[in-house]
């Protein structure tokens, strides 16, 4: 394939889809899918069947259009031949039924949101801060093209990169674009990308491997399986970039079996690029052979660590292993091993395309680029969204976010998952980027972003993490095992209103000791939405010690009465209120 | 040690052990397929039961202490069969925060029986999931692969009835 006959398909494709004058997109992520968006789909086409309109109507399922509470969505693009732009509606809560209204708009033209409003159906404003706020450069196809169709992508200048770089860079040229970008890991660690790449390819002429990490483990997080869902071919362009650069002629995708949906997108891309020849041996013509395979992960949080996710390739339990040899150095099957986060790979091809120096403007001195973050919560828009780093908290929650919803009072914003912690009202005005959310005892972290307000309790969530950490944990090392086991004990017992002052002191101390002496990541983190909200909320611990109850109202008798706290012993079932450890 | 030539023994006529066979020969019977020829199992039998775990091992050629251990690693791989009808609370951060303990906490009620177990009568499996995904549409659950999304406790006890008793 050479650039030449990528353009002429691109050109194809563009061609093949003018003709028809309104696009219906229907977002099939999984998001809408589960509000049953494939009956929404179905039904359209039916109905531009049955009203004839075929060769003016194209109906296509699209990927994640964002705006995931208001699902499923449609969007009707009208090719509007006199003007520049084209006319965009998009519907919320689409149901079948509503089929043969979203035609019928289409016949009209110029219905206003009134009229639409009329006929039952629910349009939805796209000028609203919600989208407008937003930069997309990972998201730039998701909610347009067709994700199992490699055309479509081609159309939107997919492969040009890959092909450009291989025909035309060096692999140093490559990576030193990447370097120069400034673009950082998108996992949550925030390594920059193009100094990983240097490492890996530092190695010499020997077997190497590129992984792509789409283990995404952390609670509230589905940034990955969105693009993985709406833009596979992105992430397998980004890593054939990468492996050329480094100089890996074979690729894994170690992707969750419980993204069903995704890992089908990615199977179909990898067979439609291998069949074009842009995966495969000797891509466009050159030496360059790329293969690209992928791996279900089975369940396992821990596996989001490099070096467990390597063992889990390997066929072992996913324990990680102690660094140094890095992966870079010594990885799978003891060769030298890139591993990269999806959407770290999703930025690559952009970079190439347009440029480090368009991508270094995006963004704040030290993080450049885009993040995308799910934004989950007591929110009134939740979903999916990318924005530029250095945006604020404030303008996130309140802006795209729309605020708190029901007239309550917001509490904490939680980012970076079971590693991350709770910020307060006071740090809104923080710049999101990798340093400042540091500062503030937080993470970026992967892209998980949970709003709460003041019903939730906030020791009650330390002790969620915590319960999420103490099951996932691996293991492997005592620390991490035991401490998370303690910590959740001591956090019981302050939810149900049993602790004294001096557990709390134990708590603060038994997180500085489990930070400081694991082995990976996930103890070495554990503690960490314990220490934010000791440090930001300590008036919600000491409530629950002294017997004033718990603040939010959310622990149950919490630190009630003595009658209340005798029956939370008698008749809490299953839960564990002491510290007992399992070694 | 055991050792094979050829085509291993398939543990009875099933038709789907020969599926497993072919997941662990397209990784050329690797012990790197392990977990791959783990997923195939469960996805043919719906779980891994003692018969399956020493195919496994005696196919790929690894310890069964090594398969044994990898199964009971990872959370995707369950060792018991599924009720009939199974419903997934998720229990993600977005999911807790709206309510999804109170989920858990009816239908525990209702069925007494804890996450992860069947009913006696194997009619209905509680599960939890870390996170569906479908934050947006917290609190979520899946009952028989349907999700179900912004739900409350009477109406998923509803919903679980009208799925056990049609």
């Amino acid at each position: 394939m050479t650039i030449e006959e990528l353009r002429k398909i691109a050109e194809t494709e563009r061609a093949a889809q003018k003709k028809f004058q309104h696009h219906v997109c229907v977002c099939i992520a999984a998001g809408c899918l589960s509000g049953g968006a494939e009956h929404v789909r179905d039904a359209l086409n039916k109905e531009v069947a049955e009203s004839g309109m075929r060769n003016e109507v194209l109906v296509k399922g699209v990927g994640c259009m964002g705006l995931c509470s208001a699902g499923p969505l449609v969007t009707v693009e009208t090719a509007v031949e006199t003007a520049v732009n084209t006319d965009v509606q998009m519907f919320a809560s689409v149901t079948p039924e509503d089929a043969p209204e979203i035609i019928r708009s289409l016949d009209t033209g110029g219905a206003t949101g009134g009229d639409l409003a009329a006929a039952g159906l629910h349009p939805c404003p796209t000028n609203v801060p919600f989208f407008e706020r937003q930069k997309k450069i990972v998201l730039e196809n998701s909610g347009k093209i067709d994700p199992e169709r490699i055309e479509d992508y081609i159309a939107h200048d997919g492969y040009v990169a890959l092909v450009t770089a291989i025909t035309e860079m060096t692999p140093l040229e490559v990576i030193d674009r990447v370097k120069s970008s400034g673009l950082r890991g998108r996992g949550g660690a925030g390594y920059p990308t193009g100094l990983k790449w240097s490492t890996v390819a530092k190695t010499g002429e020997q077997q190497k491997y590129v992984i792509c990490n789409a283990d995404e483990g952390d609670p509230g997080a589905f940034m990955d399986r969105a693009v993985l869902e709406s833009d596979p071919h992105r992430v397998l362009e980004g890593m054939a970039i990468a492996a050329y650069a480094v100089g890996a002629q074979q690729g894994f995708i170690y992707v969750r079996a419980e993204y069903p949906l995704a890992v089908k997108h990615l199977k179909t891309a990898i067979k439609q690029a291998e069949r074009m020849g842009l995966l495969g041996n000797s891509i466009s013509g050159t030496r360059f052979s790329f293969h690209i395979d992928i791996r279900l992960g089975a369940g396992a949080f821990v596996c989001g660590e490099e070096t467990a996710l390597i063992a889990s390739i390997e066929g072992k339990r996913g324990t990680p292993r102690p660094r140094p040899p890095f992966p870079a150095e010594s990885g799978l099957w003891e060769c030298p091993t890139l591993i990269n986060n999806v959407e770290t790979f999703a930025n690559v091809a952009p970079i190439v395309r347009h440029g480090a120096e368009w991508f270094a403007r995006i963004g704040t001195e030290k993080s450049k680029g885009t993040k995308v973050f799910a934004l989950a919560g007591r929110v009134q828009n939740t979903g999916l969204i990318e924005v530029p780093m250095g945006i604020t908290l404030r303008e996130i929650i309140y802006d795209i976010g729309g605020g708190v919803p029901d007239g309550k009072q917001y509490k904490a914003v939680q980012t970076g998952g079971p590693s991350g912690g709770c910020i307060p009202a006071e740090h809104l005005d923080s710049p999101v980027d990798y340093e400042s959310l540091a500062r503030i005892g937080s993470i970026m972290g992967s892209g998980g972003m949970i709003v709460m307000d003041e019903t939730s309790c906030m020791v009650d969530v330390a002790k969620y993490f915590m319960e999420f950490c103490m099951s996932e944990s691996c293991g492997k090392c005592i620390p991490c095992r035991a401490g998370t086991q303690q910590l959740h004990g001591i956090l019981e017992k302050i939810t149900a209103g049993e602790a004294t002052p001096a557990d709390v002191a134990l708590l603060e101390e038994l997180c500085e000791l489990v930070r400081h002496t694991s082995l990976c990541g996930l103890g070495q983190s554990a503690p960490n939405p314990v220490v934010t909200t000791l440090k930001y909320f300590r008036e919600e611990y000491d409530a629950h010690v002294t017997g004033d109850g718990c603040p939010a109202g959310t622990c149950g008798c919490g630190a009630g009465t003595r009658a209340c706290r005798a029956e939370t012993r008698l008749g809490a079932p299953g839960s564990q209120t002491s510290g007992e450890v399992t070694l | 040690m055991q050792t094979y030539v050829g085509a291993p023994q398939l543990p009875s006529d099933d038709k789907r052990w020969k599926i497993v066979e072919a997941t662990a020969r397209r990784h050329g019977r690797e012990p790197h397929a392990l977990i791959e020829t783990l997923h195939t199992v469960q996805e043919c039998f719906g779980y891994l039961d003692e018969n399956a775990l020493r195919f496994v091992a005696s196919v790929l050629r690894v310890p069964l202490s090594r398969v044994y251990g990898a199964a009971t690693f990872y959370h995707f791989f369950t060792l018991k069969p599924k009720g009939r009808h199974a419903c997934v609370v998720c229990t993600g951060t977005a999911c807790y925060i709206k309510g999804a303990p109170l989920l858990l906490k009816a239908i525990e009620q209702r069925y007494s029986i804890k996450p992860g177990e069947t009913t006696p009568d194997g009619e209905l499996s509680l599960l939890t999931a870390r996170c569906l995904g479908s934050c947006g549409l917290a609190p979520a659950a899946v009952m028989d692969s349907a999700v179900l999304g912004k739900i409350a406790p009477q109406d998923i006890l509803a919903r679980i009835e009208r799925g056990i008793h049609p």
